[in-house]
């Protein structure tokens, strides 16, 4: 039990960082540009591809640095030449347009790499169990995950309320207008915000996409829980965006496990109900197989009940 | 005499439309004889209805929905269960009647989530609607009593009996059902957006504030609108679900929520016809292009992207746009710039296709190496020759593209000069 609980605990750790590393850029692009971005875990996937054609050449170490800038380039040219010509049309093109993209990069990607999974495997030389916790080995690259995606979230910290970019970020999230009046380029801004998170999503690709699966549907399944967590976290706040991700992480990760059904619980008071259709469907469901509602169901209570979020500060 | 005459001009005018469209619905099936094509045209009938119920939805309330196919999904398996029920001699519903079980089972569902969804209009409800969808597709493999599980939900038409006596074995007697209720659809969906409903739809899109200061909850309107969307939707799912006699999870997935979202916007959402005319042109695509090219959604998605770079409008906005100038008869003036138009983008059209399937055929193909055609013409996709002529093509269609849409821009300046020097 002990040792369920601790490796559920760093498997939902692990998982709620790489989610985290998906939803800072996207709440970021949210809350300054009003852009919905549906290509987000397509750029995603991308850094897990890339990463794994770089690391067929020169090896996991280059491609952890290449991979991410590639796509933060991709990301700023996407913002440049394809939302900035859609935005006269206003926010819905502007999402439609993010849709059709995650469309298209997801069958240019089975275009080059094929349908199936690509063997993107984890680096020889972090291959290997650092210690042996409850009986149950710790392999080194889960460590390694978790140092990268805490020194990122460290590094964008630091970038975000220490540094003179960070500064003119978080004034062009609530006034844009005031910060283009003072001189700065709001558009360029725009622009790296849109690059920098979309590196962001990379960086979570190169990482991740070892440790998942790199397969085309693999912004598909993240994509809609990475939604989750920037309305549960409320649109425009990162430290929302952390908590809902470790939230998200720990509920989905734990739920696994649990092998308990509502017939179960009623067992314990010494009812043994036999229905039958639908409700005997529900009685019988598992807690483990709740896994992949539960962040939709928690996602339209939440936009229901309160749709600022848990730190957004204005609603959706 | 004359008045009379002229009321029956009026009255031509007026439902011409109607009477010709009713007209061609009837007689396409004897033009198109095969069995593949005839399905095509149910399919198609059932994209009309599906289509327009969306953009009850996104045109007319402004609400962009992510989880529309919840309830063409739904709509489609209380059809088949009832048809299910009927078969097993329970209750007695006529086979003509069966998507109206659709249709209200939906519009319950649609109540239940409209309120839930719509008291803010913009991304709170595409993203509350995303939410459900997911939250139903998801939770489709949870109730396997309802959905079928894997295998679906399937039934058998020919037990049911038919209020027409007609036996609904054959495709073409399914065509003429899914014809007759969607011709039903689009007069009622039409009829819909004429009520004082279907106008406070639009004002509540346009101003929510002010809709809601002379007196009507925009909360409760995009609700009405919503759960008769869903309706419409139901009836679509119904006549699915008695097309194929197979209703699966899918359905209410997230495919068709999005298939039918890009029918709408490539169609046009500003038009009360852009819907229609995107069901067909997709649901055709669909059906001829996957049986022409693997890549097909590659083109699928390319002319979606490029719909929202250069016509937002759609195609129906496309066509409008040109009204004034077809009224003002000033087309002549637009035509030789748009013939000049056409043969550079032929050009590109080539070379992005021969691009696309050498990639496909390097990429996908069982045996990369063996020879590959095109158009009639074998050839290598290793050979650099191909290569080089694709990018050719690129380039100068690409190339003179840019001129001829300068000259369309040009002769559009003086055409939109003429007209305005006309009306002052």
């Amino acid at each position: 039990m002990l040792e369920y609980i601790f490796f559920s605990t760093i498997n939902s750790l692990l998982y709620g960082m790489l989610l985290f590393m998906l939803s800072s850029g996207l709440t970021l692009i949210f809350s300054m540009m009003g852009i919905l971005n549906f290509a987000h875990a397509s750029f995603f996937m991308l850094g897990a591809y890339f990463a794994y054609q770089i690391s067929q050449f020169v090896g996991f170490w280059p491609g952890l640095v290449i991979a991410p800038l590639l796509v933060g380039v991709l990301g700023a040219l996407v913002e440049r030449y394809g939302l900035r010509s859609v935005h006269k049309h206003g926010h819905v093109a502007e999402l439609l347009f993010t849709v059709g993209l995650a469309y298209l990069i997801e069958e240019i990607v089975m275009l080059i790499w094929g349908r199936n999974a690509v063997p993107y495997q984890i680096p020889n030389i972090l291959d290997f169990a650092l210690v042996n916790i409850l009986g149950t080995d710790l392999s080194a690259y889960r460590v390694f995950m978790l140092v990268v995606s805490i020194g990122m979230f460290i590094f964008l910290f630091l970038v975000l309320t220490r540094s003179r970019i960070g500064l003119i970020i978080q004034a062009a999230l609530t006034h844009p207008d005031g910060v283009s009046t003072l001189g700065h380029n709001v558009p360029g801004v725009f622009m790296l915000v849109f690059g920098g998170g979309s590196a962001l999503a990379g960086l979570a690709g190169v990482i991740g996409g070892n440790y998942l699966i790199t397969e085309p549907s693999m912004a598909a399944h993240l994509g809609p829980i990475v939604f989750v967590v920037i309305v549960v976290g409320g649109m425009g706040s990162l430290t929302g965006a952390f908590i809902a991700s470790l939230l998200l992480g720990a509920i989905q990760t734990f739920a696994v496990g649990v092998q308990v059904s509502l017939s179960d619980l009623l067992a314990l008071f010494g009812l043994t109900p036999e229905p039958s259709g639908l409700l005997k469907d529900f009685l019988r469901i598992q807690i483990s197989h709740t896994g992949p509602i539960l962040p939709y169901l928690f996602m339209v209570l939440m936009l229901i009940f309160r749709p600022k979020g848990l730190m957004g500060k204005r609603e959706t | 005499m004359k008045k009379k005459d002229k009321k029956g001009f009026f009255m031509w005018s007026k439902h011409g439309l109607w009477i010709a469209a009713m007209l061609i619905v009837i007689i396409l099936p004897f033009f198109f004889r095969s069995g593949f094509s005839r399905s095509m045209l149910s399919q198609i009938g059932i994209a009309i209805i599906f289509a327009l119920s969306y953009n009850m939805l996104l045109g007319q309330a402004g609400l962009l929905s992510f989880g529309h196919a919840v309830f063409y999904g739904l709509g489609g398996f209380f059809t088949i269960h009832i048809l299910n029920t009927v078969s097993n001699g329970v209750i007695t519903i006529p086979l003509e009647l069966l998507p109206l079980a659709g249709g209200f089972g939906a519009v319950i569902v649609g109540l239940v989530f409209g309120w839930l969804s719509t008291e803010r209009a913009g991304t709170p409800f595409a993203l509350i609607s995303l939410g459900i969808g997911e939250l139903i597709a998801a939770s489709s493999l949870m109730f396997p009593s309802f959905f079928g599980g894997e295998q679906g939900i399937s039934g058998d038409r020919m037990t049911v009996f038919a209020l027409t006596g007609i036996r609904f074995g054959k495709q073409i007697t399914i065509y003429y059902l899914i014809a007759f209720w969607a011709f039903l659809s689009i007069v009622l969906m039409y009829l819909l957006t004429q009520t004082p409903l279907g106008r406070l739809a639009n004002a509540v899109r346009d101003n929510p504030e002010r809709a809601s200061f002379i007196g009507y909850n925009p909360h409760w309107v995009r609700t009405l609108q919503y759960a008769l969307a869903a309706f419409f939707a139901g009836i679509a799912g119904g006549l699915f679900a008695v097309n194929y006699e197979i209703v699966t999870a899918e359905t209410v997935g997230f495919i068709p929520s999005g298939n039918v979202l890009m029918m709408t916007y490539i169609g046009g959402v500003g038009h009360f016809f852009g819907p229609i005319l995107g069901a067909v042109l997709v649901t055709f695509m669909q059906l001829s292009l996957a049986n022409m090219t693997h890549a097909w959604l590659i083109y699928f998605g390319l002319l979606f992207i490029g719909m929202v770079i250069w016509a937002p409008s759609g195609i129906a906005g496309i066509i409008m746009l040109h009204e004034p100038v077809w009224k003002a008869k000033l087309m002549k003036r637009l035509i030789p710039s748009y013939a000049l138009a056409v043969f550079p983008a032929l050009i590109l059209f080539l070379g992005t296709v021969m691009f696309i399937e050498i990639s496909y055929h390097l990429s996908l193909s069982v045996d990369p190496t063996a020879p590959m055609h095109l158009f009639g013409i074998h050839f290598r996709a290793q050979s650099l020759f191909p290569w080089g002529i694709t990018v050719f093509l690129i380039l100068i269609g690409f190339g003179l593209l840019q001129r001829a849409i300068k000259r369309v821009r040009q002769s559009w300046g003086e055409v939109n000069l003429i007209m305005k020097k006309e009306s002052s």
